[in-house]
């Protein structure tokens, strides 16, 4: 610690965003303090059922991160627990934490639950958001991550039973609470967001009416583990509903409150819930969302909406509500609202409240603390172009906490954040972490296979459709089976400890899970395997779930005999599994980002703070990409001068090797050791690096409507700003037509940025010409977050804003020299002219044409719509599927500044846990050859991609194992069968195939 | 007599189809379960002796999906080389008894949910016209 500075960094608040951030930097070498208020981390995530716009199961991609986070060694988890003092500065600070007494000794409980079986005292479960009631000796959840319970103590009656039944002995009635104080180098506050009291808005009768509920409430209602079991019920009665009102905005979007601000994530998770409900609800069930604007602005998100209403019928009414009212005899809901102008009531059986988010519990005390400073909203003060630092150094911001917003911007935030607070302590890297140690590989070679199969229910994503105990039944009889069982969530924490177990109890040698897709969790239970001395290899799973039970939901037993099938085919595939050696590469600590603008020049800013050395590479002729032509924002940053400052940091860091006016030609190699082409001008040079940013941006699309390019009056909305900035703006009247060449049939989904630039455009306007009359004709004005404040600042300066839908677009036409605008007016009902002297268009971002050609070099895929695809839009919005690979800014979708410079220092951050280390464990999958077999024919080696494979002294083939990717291309053409691709041979694909066919032949 | 009930054995590429029979699964979108996928990293894996040995044991029909051509294989070239066997292949089948609709070669991307859906209730229908695999009805098989 030459300079003071200490390698650590504390993380307040276990949600999602924290755990992101947590395992970024302890992946990268440094230790964590991950400390959260309640019991277990996870967060809101947890609480939910599914999550948009891909329904993918909450606890499911979640669980694999706090499994993860919890047994990293270098993550230690503080819960129950809050910051109560700092001292010390960025690089060097002191803090103080208060931790809460559980009254359970956390090193002794094994979370075996036999103390909350026992406990006679009921208490509201307040994970289940009070539908139904737990043990005063709690877990929040079966899934929990620490897995120890808690005593209630308000609802302890001090029986002491708990104490005397637990084995461990681990109650300790008289534990208090306790103080530590911990050195840190850095912080990132994490601590999400509370959900909105509906009983301030008494007009919607939430605390009076049973059957009004919070979206939060119904989303543990459509959970599995939820206080119905999964089943949509009221809780009134435990009746079905027929019919559920959601109801927008409730606590957002409301000046009257004082919280004008849009939650950003409402208007997407009602559309999910409605949806999903349906899907709950065997019988016709109608779902009715009101809203004021739906704000389906994420990516593929308007695709989703799209589907709610024309796949689900899910019925969607532009009002804001009344009040709600009910029927004391049916415990029904009157819902009043105003539609076209018309008072109208509608009975319902349920009404969801959809809650806005506030600032987390307690955050004035939490900002008194630690020194930082707040919004007007309380939400942490940021920057445009500091969206993760707050206004004390050293400590960072990200998800909800920063800013209403949803999960994958959450995790994009929690990467970003992780850059920076590693960067305040670059130079303490690998000082304070231990490296995790296991114990030595069971040699299984000379053991008959022994197989563990472990089925999941995944809450009721299996075991609603599919019949898990027969299939468990079904895997018990199949041969070399000795155990089988089933969990419901077999990625839990408990059911690691489990699986561990009977490895051990039973000596197994091959493990089985029916579950989900390898794609996402095969790494969590291979890491299981490895910590209990099982070669990772010897492990199979059956996909169960994304192709069985969620695609084939209206055939349970056609869908359970299925799942035998595959279950049995993955047996006879495991008995063939041998144990595999992962080969060892060395990384090259240096970085390639593709694309000079703010993105990509971020990510190489961070990259170069974090000690690496990095090529941008841009193909135009200076650095700036889109930014270039952005003269101001919404707020009161000056984009050029930051710009300007931006350029002048990469110019000046050493580190950073710009290389303009420069293509990519090649890329070959793998994660650690890629090698690049460039070319400038007619030189090409050869670049090699261990890691590959994509930040390549996006186009603005031209568009060929309402006369543009023919009537030079018609601008997009990027050169109207040019104007506006350069003084060269002189109109009377100015109409602006929004989503033109997006939400249509060519381009379905939203833009994101188009509202938001056409108020930034229309305040120029009247700041620069209160005079001139401004008019927004457009379809959902989507200012989510704070931008909702703009919305109305415009409003209140005479911006008038006309809505139109498909039917009613705006049409535009010239006649002698006169520009006409024909805007549709709902309430009129008829076509209203105005004349304007500028007519500007709200235009998407599109791909960049060189998209296509990129993806295929790099072989990583693109969207429907041409955009960049993650590796999982949830939880991994900024990798790819290959390993090394990562994306960032407007080449993965339509975004503002602030959330692309967060995005690129989270990908900085992800690139960082490669580079930082020395070497790398790579993929274990390669070509194997029999040289008994191999007659020296030499086919292989023209046909392998990679020049892999190379004659050896006697003539015989010979795999590099380095070079070998796994495709296994040189084994399915051996004449011999003498070379064969491990963990897919021949004998094993053969086996799996024809164990499916089993039954279909009676030979 | 109850309906004839195909049964497929897809060959999938980790890549690329397997990614979207999983979307397909996670957009909930429905189609009939006649299918059982075995993962393979590549589509260029594919021995056309598996795809023999699959018929032989009894299988209404066999898909083999993976990358687009030209060129979004994950190794390069391994979807052209999946091109060729599976074409060959089809020729052969007819010698076995087979008819070749019943192997099936498609590229769908791991975008593509809706369309790996589309292939395989296209499928089963078409099989379902075929009838049984000949060889299982013939009882020649060796199961
Ligand atoms: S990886 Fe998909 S076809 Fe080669």
């Amino acid at each position: 610690m030459a300079d003071g500075k200490i390698g650590a960094v504390l993380v307040v608040g276990g949600g999602v965003a924290g755990v992101q951030a947590a395992l970024d930097i302890a992946d990268s070498g440094f230790k964590v303090y991950l400390i959260d208020r309640a019991p277990s981390i996870g967060g809101v995530m947890a609480q939910l059922d599914k999550t948009f716009p891909t329904n993918d199961c909450s606890m499911c991609i979640l669980a694999p991160k706090l499994v993860e986070a919890g047994r990293q060694p270098n993550i230690t988890l503080i819960t129950n627990a809050e910051v109560t003092e700092l001292s010390g500065k960025a690089g060097n600070f002191e803090v103080r934490i208060r931790k809460q007494s559980r009254y359970i000794n956390e090193e002794k409980c094994n979370g075996c639950g036999l103390c909350a079986q026992k406990c006679p005292v009921e208490a509201v479960d307040a994970y289940n958001r009070g539908l139904n009631d737990r043990s005063a000796i709690y877990i929040e959840y079966p899934q929990a991550v620490p897995l120890k319970y808690m005593i209630d103590r308000e609802k302890c009656i001090g029986c002491g039973i708990c104490q005397e039944i637990c084995r461990a002995e681990a109650v300790e009635y008289e534990q208090e609470d306790t103080e530590t104080t911990l050195k840190i180098g850095s912080i990132i506050l994490a601590p999400g967001f509370t959900s909105f009291d509906p009983r301030l808005k008494t007009e919607y009768g939430y605390g009076r009416f049973q059957n009004v509920v919070t979206s939060i409430e119904f989303e543990r209602i459509l959970n599995a583990s939820g206080p119905y079991g999964g089943l949509i019920l009221r809780p009134s009665e435990g009746e079905i509903p027929r019919k559920i009102a959601f109801i927008q905005c409730v606590g957002s979007r409301d000046a009257q409150l004082g919280n004008n601000y849009c939650s950003a994530a409402c208007c997407m998770y009602s559309i999910k819930e409605a949806i999903i409900a349906k899907e709950h609800v065997p019988i016709e069930l109608e779902c009715t969302i009101f809203y004021m604007d739906i704000r389906a602005y994420g990516k593929e998100f308007d695709a989703y909406y799209n589907r709610a209403m024309e796949e689900h019928g899910v019925r969607f009414v532009r009002s804001r509500v009344a009040d709600v009212g009910e029927d004391p005899l049916t415990s029904n809901l009157f819902v009043h609202y105003v539609e076209d102008g018309e008072p109208k009531t509608e009975e319902f059986g349920m009404v969801v409240l959809s809650v806005g988010m506030r600032p987390p519990e307690n955050v004035e005390k939490l900002a008194e603390v630690l020194g930082i400073g707040l919004n007007r909203y309380e939400f942490c003060q940021t920057d445009t172009f500091s969206p993760i630092e707050t206004s004390k150094p050293g400590i960072f911001v990200c998800g909800a906490f920063a800013a209403p917003k949803d999960i994958p911007e959450s995790v994009a935030q929690a990467s970003g954040a992780a850059a920076k607070a590693i960067a305040v302590i670059a130079s303490e890297r690998g000082k304070l972490i231990t490296v995790k140690e296991y114990p030595p590989e069971r040699d299984v070679s000379r053991e008959e296979p022994r197989i563990g199969v472990f089925i999941c229910h995944c809450g009721i994503n299996i075991g609603g459709i599919v019949n898990v105990p027969e299939v468990v039944e079904h895997a018990k009889k199949l041969p070399d089976v000795v155990y089988a069982e089933e969990n419901l969530y077999t990625c839990s924490q408990d059911t690691q400890v489990r699986i561990r177990e009977k490895i051990r109890e039973l000596n197994l040698n091959r493990v089985i899970v029916g579950a989900c897709t390898p794609r996402t969790h095969e790494p969590l239970f291979r890491e299981t395997l490895r910590e209990q001395g099982l070669n990772t290899y010897l492990f199979e799973m059956a996909n169960i779930r994304d192709q069985c039970s969620w695609v084939h939901m209206h055939e349970p037993e056609r869908a359970t005999e299925k799942a035998k099938d595959l279950v049995r085919s993955v047996v006879a595939k495991a008995r063939l599994l041998e144990p595999l050696k992962k080969p060892v590469t060395s990384v090259i600590p240096v970085g390639l980002v593709i694309g000079g603008g703010v993105s990509g020049m971020t990510t190489a800013l961070e990259l170069a703070r974090q000690g690496f050395e990095v090529h941008l590479v841009e193909r135009a002729k200076e650095l700036g990409g889109h930014l270039r032509h952005i003269y101001y924002l919404l707020g009161s940053e000056n984009p050029q001068e930051m710009l300007r400052s931006i350029i002048e940091d990469v110019s000046e860091n050493e580190r950073i090797h710009v290389h303009l006016n420069t293509a990519i030609v090649d890329v070959k190699g793998y994660v650690g050791n890629f090698t690049t082409i460039i070319r400038s001008g007619g030189n090409e040079k050869q670049i090699e690096h261990g890691i590959i940013v994509v930040a390549t941006g996006a186009t603005e699309y031209e568009p060929t409507e309402y006369l543009y390019g023919i009537d030079s009056r018609v601008l997009t909305q990027r050169e109207l700003e040019e104007r506006l900035a350069k003084g060269q703006f002189n109109a009377k009247t100015v109409v602006m037509i929004q989503c033109v060449g997006s939400r249509n049939e060519e381009r379905p989904n939203c833009s994101r940025i188009c509202c938001s630039q056409a108020i930034k455009n229309a305040l120029k306007i009247k700041e620069l010409s209160p005079e001139t009359e401004v008019y927004v004709l457009y379809k959902d004005i989507r200012t989510y977050g704070f931008k909702e404040d703009y919305y109305r600042e415009a409003a209140d300066k005479g911006v008038l804003f006309i809505r139109y839908d498909d039917e009613h677009k705006p049409r535009v036409t010239r006649e002698n020299g006169k520009l006409m605008v024909l805007a549709w007016a709902p309430i009129l009902k008829t076509w209203v002219p105005v004349e304007p002297d500028i007519l500007a268009l709200s235009v998407p971002a599109v791909p960049n044409a060189n998209n296509e050609h990129l993806a295929r070099m790099l072989k990583v895929p693109l969207t429907k719509d041409g955009f960049f695809l993650e590796a999982h839009m949830k939880l991994r919005p900024l990798d790819f599927a290959t390993d090394g690979i990562f994306l960032c800014g407007l080449a993965h979708w339509p975004k503002p500044i602030e959330e692309s410079i967060s995005q690129a220092c989270g990908a900085a951050t992800r690139a960082a846990t490669i580079l930082s280390k020395k070497t790398l464990e790579v993929e274990g999958i390669v070509a194997h050859v029999d040289e008994d077999l191999c007659v020296g024919c030499g086919l292989c080696i023209t046909l392998c991609p990679y020049s892999a494979i190379e004659k050896d002294e006697t003539g015989i083939a010979r795999v590099q194992e380095v070079l070998c990717k796994g495709c296994g291309t040189c084994g399915a053409s051996c004449p011999k069968r003498a070379i064969t691709m491990q963990q897919f041979t021949d004998a094993q694909i053969v086996a799996q195939g024809l164990a499916v066919l089993r039954g279909v032949v009676h030979g | 007599m109850t309906e004839f009930d195909p049964k497929i054995v897809g060959f999938l590429c980790n890549w690329c189809s397997y990614a979207g029979a999983d979307l397909a699964g996670v957009s909930r979108i429905q189609y009939p379960p006649n299918i059982r996928i075995v993962r393979v990293m590549c589509s260029g894996r594919v021995d056309p002796a598996f795809i023999l040995e699959a018929f032989k044991s009894g299988a209404d029909g066999v898909l083999v999906a993976g990358c687009h051509l030209p060129a979004d294989c994950h190794y390069i070239s391994g979807n052209f080389k999946a091109y060729r066997r599976v074409t060959l292949l089809k020729k052969l089948l007819q010698q076995f008894g087979i008819e070749p609709e019943r192997l099936r070669l498609e590229w769908v991307s791991a975008s593509e949910g809706d369309r790996f859906a589309t292939i395989i209730k296209d499928m089963v229908k078409e099989i379902k016209k075929l009838g049984p695999n000949p060889l299982r009805a013939g009882g020649k098989t060796s199961g």
